[in-house]
């Protein structure tokens, strides 16, 4: 019993990074972007606020400053896509290639090293002992429902709704297609590298190189799992943190398997997952996701 | 005129690369009138009108609004001037619902979208003017007629006084287009001032107060209705009389069949219905005509035809020969003549030459040396014959295919399709989008491909069409075939009827 508990409280932190970029590019691609390069902005973030953390001794300044990296590397990757009608898979591979050599040089000189990870803290209850987390945690497991909110709800997640379907229909209605999609990147660079940060200053409290493991591509998947819609996307991370908490417990009980075999489990699990949910998803895919959108001239 | 105008567009040009839309455009809206502004495609029609709505700037020109000089810079600024625009082809996103369509449109929608108001206001504003519609609907729902619907209710809840229409009649059957000009009447009763864009006479003649006429971007003069005929009309548009298609054979007898389709079903594709026990026969010196709303199946019958979408139950017989699973490639070789909706997705590379277009369906007929050289002088004399053929003078041959208009990429088609041994003529939409002299080639090929004893199988949405061509006449709704007619013997409202299902359906 006191396994399977350990294992939900484990789930539900492994979840929490990986829900900041799911949310991100869910939101991004409901404007119409896919962003593959939120490989790279976890890393960013991961490395870049380890390192704040180390140098000022507050994990806050770090998480800020990964927030703040993955915004400004995210428009670079708008500008590239909205201003540059640049193809967007391949500006996003740039994107993931630059934050994996950026992170790479940011984190070399941290490497072994221990930083001041962020507090944590429990709701009361009887489990409290075990469901103790970082601040973190509660806000991404909080933003789903006000992404939500916010695309259903809101007149602004109307327009970024319809920015997505079609940037031309949009545009007619008055809205600006470039503005909504530089916000929605604004927006999923932040929270890809604050989901990375969560890893480094959250989980391990160390960074290496490479962290991040392809979670911004599980990030990706999950977005697809869950349909585009922030609530769907709590259901995917916990079942990604699950299978990581999993392969993590088998390892530990020193399980006769090979460890790489272990590693790839999650991996293997999310796919398997994808396959079996993920059919007819073309339907509810945003209808100009991954177009290039070049005006009325 | 005494009035002002509520809208005057002054010396209008706009030039796009190669083309000149609109040159010196001058054009007059009063205060409760329905003005049908008339054309054949690429007359500039549609760019005037995005012009007054700001989708476009134009190069030079004024446009006045209730006699004021205003500068349009985007849509935005049209809508708070009182403009608003039903695009062509609509501007709904199939994926959101009805109030979603209509909220992105509305001039003071709320920073928080409280879809209980959104459903109220809209069910009121629908109700007033005979719209009725649910709210809650997805729109990829809605058949075409309640599309319309839609659109026209963005454009009252935006607060639009002067509505323009870009071709609103295109996609709608007969009975749609009669409740749809008494909307028009009424809307008019109630002081907005319309504008509507087409290319039909008769229902500009019909519902229009005053009629504007344009011609390869300018306009050729306005006259009232009762001072006009379709012949003068005609001679407006075109400045040349056309040549009329030859009316269908009567009393012919077709030969033996040359397609049989028995039982077909296919499966349905996202929303797009699948063909459900599809019975059909095309004999020799026939052409059957297929109508119906478009997205019944009509598109899933030609690519089934054709091979490019899996027959799961019932069987496809071409000549005699069980043909259900074949390949694409094989109907070519055995015969199947192809004539698409739109050719630069369909049938042409945009980026070959005219020539490489047409050597590109039967490169092994003009493969010289075992397929290392390609014997042009043979691709270029078919050009020429071809061409003759259709009594046309030929395209440059050096021409990029993306280069070229949509009548004459069509032509192109009919040259490539018509100029080698075949036995059927599938064509899906083929005049969809032409003008009259384009659609009318078109026509004449279609018909002396049956001369010429082949079968033609003619998929299409305009009903006058299919009746002046077709010996027979199949309806499909749903992916199925619910109706047969006989041109001679049945009229356009009662196939129109049967076409959205409403009709009675006769064996």
């Amino acid at each position: 019993m006191s396994w399977f508990l350990s294992w939900i409280s484990g789930a539900i932190l492994y979840a929490a990074p990986i829900l900041f970029p799911t949310l991100g590019e869910a939101v991004e691609q409901r404007a119409g972007m896919v962003n593959l390069g939120l490989e790279g902005l976890m890393l960013l973030g991961a490395s870049l606020g380890f390192a704040v953390s180390f140098g000022t001794k507050n994990p806050w300044l770090g998480v800020l400053a990964a927030a703040g990296a993955g915004l400004l590397a995210n428009l670079i990757y708008a500008w590239l896509v909205v201003h540059r009608r640049a193809h967007q898979l391949a500006a996003g591979l740039a994107l993931m290639f630059f934050g994996i050599g950026m992170s790479a040089l940011i984190g070399k000189p941290y490497v072994g090293q221990m930083a001041p990870v962020l507090p944590k803290y429990a709701p009361t209850g009887p489990q409290s002992l075990l469901f103790r987390y970082d601040p973190l945690v509660y806000v991404a497991f909080l933003l789903a429902p006000l992404f939500w909110f916010l695309l259903f709800r809101t007149r602004f997640g109307l327009r970024l709704r319809a920015v997505g379907e079609n940037p031309a229909i949009a545009y007619a209605a008055g809205v600006s297609p470039s503005l909504i999609r530089y916000i929605a990147a604004a927006l999923a660079g932040t929270l890809a590298a604050v989901g990375g940060a969560h890893l480094s200053l959250g989980i391990t409290g160390t960074w290496s190189e490479g962290m991040t493991a392809g979670r911004g591509f599980i990030a990706i998947a999950l977005v697809i799992f869950s349909r585009w819609n922030p609530l769907r996307a709590i259901v995917g991370a916990l079942i990604f943190g699950g299978a990581v908490v999993l392969q993590l417990q088998l390892q530990a009980r020193g399980i006769g398997v090979s460890p790489f075999f272990l590693d790839m489990l999650p991996y293997v699990l999310t796919v398997l997952v994808l396959l079996v949910w993920g059919r007819g998803v073309r339907h509810v895919a945003p209808a100009s996701l991954g177009r290039v959108y070049f005006g009325t001239e | 005129m005494a009035e002002t105008p509520v809208l005057r567009l002054v010396d209008i040009t706009k030039r796009f690369p190669g083309v000149l839309a609109n040159d010196r455009v001058n054009f007059d809206l009063l205060p409760g009138e329905i003005h049908a502004l008339l054309g054949e495609n690429g007359a500039g029609k549609s760019t005037l009108v995005k012009i007054a709505y700001g989708f476009y700037q134009a190069d030079s020109g004024e446009i006045h609004v209730h006699g004021k000089k205003v500068e349009i810079r985007s849509p935005r600024d049209a809508r708070r001037l009182g403009i608003g625009l039903v695009f062509q082809g609509f501007t709904l996103i199939p994926a959101m619902t009805v109030a979603e369509n209509v909220a992105l449109f509305l001039a003071e929608l709320p920073w928080l979208v409280r879809p209980k108001d959104l459903r109220k206001t809209i069910w009121e504003a629908s109700q007033r003017y005979g719209l009725e519609l649910d709210p809650a609907t997805p729109v990829w729902q809605l058949s075409v007629g309640e599309q319309q619907k839609v659109e026209l209710l963005k454009l009252l809840l935006a607060k639009a006084r002067i509505l323009i229409f870009d071709e609103p009649t295109k996609v709608l059957v007969p009975h749609e287009v009669e409740n749809l000009f008494r909307v028009f009447a009424s809307l008019r009763e109630d002081g907005y001032s319309l504008v509507f864009i087409t290319h039909k006479l008769r229902e500009a003649l019909t519902c229009a107060d005053r009629i504007t006429v344009m011609r390869q971007g300018r306009v050729v003069g306005t006259v009232r209705p009762e001072e006009a005929s379709e012949e003068s009309l005609l001679q407006m548009m075109f400045g040349e009389r056309l040549v009329e298609v030859a009316k269908a054979g009567t009393g012919r007898v077709p030969g033996e069949p040359i397609l049989e389709l028995r039982n077909v079903c296919t499966k349905p594709i996202g929303t797009a219905p699948g063909l459900e026990d599809v019975n059909l026969t095309v004999r020799a010196g026939e052409i059957v005509g297929v109508a119906g709303v478009s997205g019944n199946g009509q598109r899933e019958l030609g690519d089934a035809i054709l091979g490019l979408l899996r027959i799961t139950r019932g069987r496809k017989i071409f000549l005699g020969e069980d043909a259900t699973h074949w390949p694409p490639r094989r109907l070519i070789q055995r015969g199947v003549a192809f004539v698409p909706e739109d050719p630069l997705a369909m049938a042409v590379v945009p980026w070959f030459t005219v020539l490489e277009n047409l050597a590109l369906l039967d490169p092994r007929r003009f493969s010289r040396l075992g397929g290392l050289a390609l014997d042009w002088s043979g691709v270029r004399q078919l050009l020429r014959a071809g061409f003759a053929k259709l009594g046309l003078n030929p395209l440059p041959e050096r021409a990029r295919a993306g280069t070229l208009s949509g009548g004459n990429l069509q032509r192109l088609t009919l040259v490539r399709e018509l100029n080698r041994p075949y036995h059927l003529v599938v064509g899906l939409y083929p005049t969809r989008g032409l003008d009259v002299r384009s659609a009318n080639a078109v026509r004449q090929a279609l018909l002396s491909a049956r001369e010429e004893g082949k079968g033609v199988l003619l998929i299409s949405e305009d009903l006058n069409e299919l009746f002046s061509l077709s010996d027979r006449i199949v309806v499909m709704l749903k992916g199925r075939i619910v109706g047969e007619f006989r041109p001679e013997e049945a009229d356009l409202t009662e196939v129109g009827r049967v076409m959205t299902g409403a009709g009675v359906v006769h064996a």
